[in-house]
């Protein structure tokens, strides 16, 4: 018996009945990308010869982190008992900061596997992801892998996955995606307990957008499931939410590579390219309609990406900030959740402040613009957005702390979050320490299994994007995993800390905190950059302050000695080489007032270490 | 063979032309010291104790024959240098020969310094006694500290006391006799440096230098001080120490002439200072002979092949061993001039800075009020047309420089 289609049924013209749209919903490391290859094996769709691991993971950057950033779909042929189907297998973002993308991937399909490490159990994030899939009426079909590993301990992961879910720890599937033992099983099951999608095959059409990448060649790909109706090339398209049209250049399947075909139809996932330039014309979420038979209402769910974490990025040499400008506008064309604005520091100079979904959506974009586009940048702390009620009544916007208004202030509201933490039971003390040491509120505690816990925590968003994730790791000796939703605001007592250098406010240094934690904002600020900026030929006084009154001071001691003398022969050349490597150093100063400060300065002082204490 | 415009550059004018001799051995290496010498006595042919001094001599006259065909004039010796190294290591038989030969090639002008370097253990009376006679009339020793624990550290081999006698010993033969001394050594307290210059000003030597130690990087001493072996030396110690010096050397009777040297001169003749050593300053002329050692006319530079070894085998197969050269460009030249001007007690002369092209030259001028008004250069000089750093200036020596050359 060869499970394997002999004649698979063709894109365009599949019958919605034999066609299963699913998701894998993993944790980082449970082996969703080997579990993904071990399928695309099985079902013929990639030789094993051509196999190169990872094959879903297409940026440098994902294959090395081992997180999916982009989603993508394959089409794979599948037979059972001699009846051929189509598994598309749609590739979601593991990771909170892309819930919103992750939202639509589980919208685009009935069934999604959750895939959990035998020898590790379900962690918070695979915990937030299922809980998503579950609102979104998805049938699960819960899989253990790793089975061959020797640590693999399926009989309880078993049991805690059949607590969370309710099902029989019988029914849960036990894979290893290394060894392929029970994939094709996996497969077989995917056939028999995914629902095929239900749809209107005469309806207008109606496809929903889950992803878009900007390809160099073929500018922006669009993916997309098919709900009603059919989609041809050369038909008019509109975009429900924007109402851009398009004329529909081609239509296909990933199979793995592009296949185009004749147009996609009901419950068909695939892709579409129009012409569009940039993602933000082809927008995640939205709906994909004709122009000639619109649909009258769009599929729901569709929101703009908000982005709740800012940060300045700055060019370490000026001269780079038309090609930092550059690389940002090429990298929205790939990333419709990237926002930018330009902004100049007195200390930094002229740079961006940029909006991110959250944490590791900063690190990535930071990461591409040093690695693909070669700058090398400056980026401020990291902070969330503020409103601030002055005491006129106005409202501020904060999303940079050089903009929070000075004078009397009413109130200031902060963004709140509901964090999200599996840990052994042990660490539990150590959990709410931390957390509420970062004014988090307990909202509630569920056992996993005896020996693992769920904590729940209402904590400022602020702290989350801050070092909470950091000391959350390394008090938990690095088991606590966590997953955080936005979840309303709260009025705090926050201020706003600045530093000053010879009395003149180094605007990149100054942040929001709250009353309680400035004075120790302030003393970790100033004796770091008591460290980190060398003397000068005068006293350098360094102050932290709150408005006028002064809560940390250190001194910058004038320096006395700057000179080296000894005996050198007459090797002139290596003495004048010293100066001129001064010189170059020089280049890599800026001036704050008359105080000179070396870039390194600005970036040790601004990179968050979390010495853990 | 030198560029073509260095013989009208050199000859005619007043520039100096002086030699240096060096020599790569010593007979352990200091763990502060990253000069090019070695405790091997034989690192192959043309490179021991024994050979070297023929090997130098055959520079000497390569020296000699480049010179003329390159149309250089033959000039008489303003002063020579013996640096290493411990240049007392060889026999003082063989510093004569290489000097008698220098002599021969080149002539010695009247009243020319000839100094060497010296370590007080490597000299004996009898030594002194001959490089009298050869011609020397200056040794240079490297005395470092009076403070056993210091020398300890610094890993000096030589037993303190052994600085006094050689002293006698130079005297009694009438040579000039310079102290060099380092502060600011891990573990030196200052009682311990004003042990150190009470017991040179016990010597009463000729001339002093005084240097802050510098941690030179792949040293023994700064490995050792990364593994914490030795607390780091501190500027402040240093700037104190280098105030105290001044103040102990000036209130005896030496005078500062340059940041590091001080010359025995009550009565501010001018007298004692190192006329090799001015000679680097002030940007003359010199012939560097040995291994690894540097050159200069006229702006342009060169230098030897480092490892002995690779020098002495260039100079025995009849190649130049000169291996690397460099022309500064102007703006390397102004900064050379300034970095070097501003080091003087006779200073750096403003025409220097006014020499160049606008605005740089009103750039820097504005620059030396900033400087006087800084308190780090005389004002008085200054009106003279001179930029001479006050004692603070000396201190932040490389700053002037930097203001000065615009960065
Ligand atoms: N022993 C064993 N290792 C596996 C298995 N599946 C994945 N791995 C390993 O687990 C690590 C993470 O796998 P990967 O597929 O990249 O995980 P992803 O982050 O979920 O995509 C890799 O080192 C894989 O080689 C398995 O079934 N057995
Ligand atoms: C060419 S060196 C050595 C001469 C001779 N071999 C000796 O050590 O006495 C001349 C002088 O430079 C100084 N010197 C050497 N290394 C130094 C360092 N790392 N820091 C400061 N001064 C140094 C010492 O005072 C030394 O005497
Ligand atoms: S004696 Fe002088 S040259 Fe020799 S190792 Fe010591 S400091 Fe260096
Ligand atoms: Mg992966």
């Amino acid at each position: 018996m060869s499970p394997v289609a002999s004649n698979p049924p063709q894109p365009g013209s599949t019958d919605p009945s034999v066609i299963r749209n699913f998701c894998i919903v993993a944790h980082i490391d449970h082996g969703k990308s080997t579990l993904a290859d071990r399928m695309l094996q099985n079902t013929n769709v990639v030789a094993s010869r051509d196999m190169q691991n990872q094959f879903l993971d297409s940026m440098d950057i994902e294959r090395e982190r081992g997180i999916t950033i982009k989603s993508q779909a394959v089409r794979m042929p599948w037979q059972v008992d001699g009846q051929d189907y189509i598994l598309n297998m749609i590739d979601t973002p593991g990771h909170v900061d892309f819930a919103y993308e992750v939202s639509r991937s589980l919208a685009a399909c009935e069934g999604a596997i959750l895939l959990v490490d035998a020898a590790q159990g379900i962690e918070a994030q695979t915990l937030a992801n299922l809980y998503m899939a579950m609102e979104h009426d998805l049938e699960i079909i819960p899989v253990l892998n790793k089975i061959d590993l020797p640590a693999a301990d399926p009989e309880r992961y078993a049991l805690e996955i059949s607590n969370l879910i309710g099902v029989d720890p019988d029914d849960v599937l036990k894979v290893s995606g290394k060894t392929g033992e029970g994939v094709e099983a996996l497969l077989d099951r995917v056939v028999s307990v995914v629902p095929a999608p239900s749809g209107t095959v005469d309806a207008p059409a109606r496809a929903m957008i889950f992803d878009s990448i900007y390809d160099t060649y073929r500018g922006v790909i669009t993916y997309v499931r098919m709900v009603d109706g059919k989609l041809s090339p050369r038909e008019g398209i509109r975009m429900m939410a924007t109402g851009a049209e398009y004329e529909l250049q081609e239509t296909g399947v990933y199979s793995p590579d592009a296949i185009p075909g004749k147009g996609l139809g009901v419950g068909e996932v695939g892709y579409l390219i129009t012409g569009v330039k940039d993602v933000s014309e082809s927008k995640v979420g939205d709906t994909v309609t004709t122009k000639n038979h619109p649909a009258e209402e769009a599929i729901g769910g569709y929101s703009e990406p908000q982005p709740m974490v800012f940060s300045g990025l700055y060019p370490i040499d000026g001269s780079d900030y038309p090609a930092l400008r550059e690389a940002l506008e090429k990298l929205q064309l790939n990333d419709a959740a990237l926002s930018y604005e330009p902004e100049t520091s007195v200390a930094l100079g002229f740079g961006f402040r940029v909006g991110f979904l959250g944490l590791l959506h900063l690190e990535i974009v930071r990461e591409r613009l040093e690695r693909e586009y070669n700058l090398d940048l400056i980026s401020t702390a990291p902070n969330v957005i503020y409103n601030v009620t002055t005491e006129d009544g106005t409202v501020v916007r904060v999303t940079n702390p050089s903009e929070f208004p000075e004078g009397k202030i009413m109130e200031v509201e902060e963004p709140m979050a509901m964090a999200t933490i599996i840990v052994p039971s042990e660490f539990i003390g150590a959990v709410m320490e931390l957390s509420q040491s970062k004014r988090g509120q307990l909202d509630g505690m569920d056992y996993l299994s005896e020996e693992r816990v769920e904590i729940r925590y209402w904590i400022p968003l602020a702290e989350i994007v801050f070092d909470y994730f950091d000391l959350l790791k390394s008090r938990t000796k690095g088991y606590a995993s966590l997953n955080w939703q936005r979840d309303g605001s709260q009025v705090a007592d926050l201020v706003k800390v600045d530093i000053l250098l010879q009395g003149d406010t180094v605007d990149a240094f100054s942040a929001i905190t709250h009353r309680d934690h400035a004075y120790s904002y302030g003393v970790k600020m100033t004796s770091k950059l008591k460290e980190l900026i060398p003397r000068q030929q005068f006293e350098v006084p360094i102050q932290a302050a709150i408005g006028s009154r002064i809560i940390a001071r250190e001194n910058i001691r004038a320096i006395r000695k700057d000179v080296l003398s000894k005996c050198y022969g007459g090797d002139i050349s290596r003495k004048r080489k010293l100066l001129e490597k001064q010189k170059e150093g020089k280049k890599r100063m800026k001036m704050v007032g008359t105080v000179e400060v070396p870039q390194e300065a600005f970036i040790a002082a601004l990179s968050t270490d979390t010495d853990s204490k | 063979m030198l560029p073509e415009f260095v013989a009208p550059a050199v000859n005619g004018t007043d520039r100096t032309f002086s030699l240096y001799v060096h020599v790569p051995f010593c007979v352990s290496r200091c763990g502060y010291c990253d000069f090019n010498t070695y405790i091997s006595p034989d690192l192959g042919p043309g490179a021991s104790h024994e050979s070297y001094a023929d090997t130098a001599i055959k520079e000497l006259e390569f020296a000699a024959e480049a010179l003329e065909q390159s149309g250089v004039d033959p000039k008489p010796l303003h002063s020579v240098f013996y640096g290493g190294g411990t240049p007392t290591l060889l026999a003082a038989h063989d510093l004569n020969r290489i000097l008698q030969r220098a002599r021969e090639l080149f002539g010695i002008a009247p009243g020319a310094e000839i100094t060497t370097e010296a370590n007080p253990d490597s000299l004996s009376f009898e030594a002194v006694g001959l490089l009298a006679e050869g011609g020397f009339n200056r040794i240079s020793m490297g005395m470092q500290s009076s403070v056993s624990h210091v020398l300890q550290v610094l890993e000096r081999t030589h037993n303190p006391d052994n600085v006094s006698a050689a002293a006698q010993w130079i005297r009694d033969a009438s040579l000039d006799l310079s102290l060099d001394l380092i502060f600011g050594t891990p573990g030196e307290s200052v009682a311990d440096w004003h042990r150190s210059l009470d017991a040179v000003l016990e010597v009463r030597p000729d001339h002093v230098s005084a240097y802050g130690l510098i941690v030179e990087a792949g040293t023994k001493l700064a490995a050792q001080i990364r593994r914490g072996v030795y607390p780091n030396t501190d500027p402040d110690d240093q700037a104190d120490k280098y105030l105290a010096t001044e103040e102990r050397l000036a209130a005896a009777g030496y005078r500062w002439y340059e940041i590091s040297n001080w010359a025995y001169d009550p009565h501010h003749q001018g007298i004692h200072r190192s006329q090799h050593n001015l000679a680097y300053w002030r940007d003359q002329d010199w012939w560097g002979i040995g291994p690894g050692a540097h050159s200069h006319m006229a702006g342009v530079r060169w230098w030897n092949a480092k490892h002995p070894a690779a020098y002495a085998s260039r100079v025995l197969d009849n190649i130049s061993p000169a291996i690397g050269r460099e022309v500064p460009d102007d703006e390397a030249r102004l900064l050379e001039k300034i970095m070097l001007g501003v080091r003087l007690s006779e200073g750096l002369e403003v025409s220097v800075l006014r020499s160049q092209p606008e605005p740089d030259a009103q750039i820097a001028l504005a620059e030396t009020r900033r400087l006087a008004d800084q308190g780090l250069i005389e004002p008085a000089a200054l009106e003279d047309g001179r930029i001479v750093p006050t004692l603070k200036g000396r201190l932040l020596d490389d700053a002037i420089t930097r203001q000065l050359a615009g960065f």
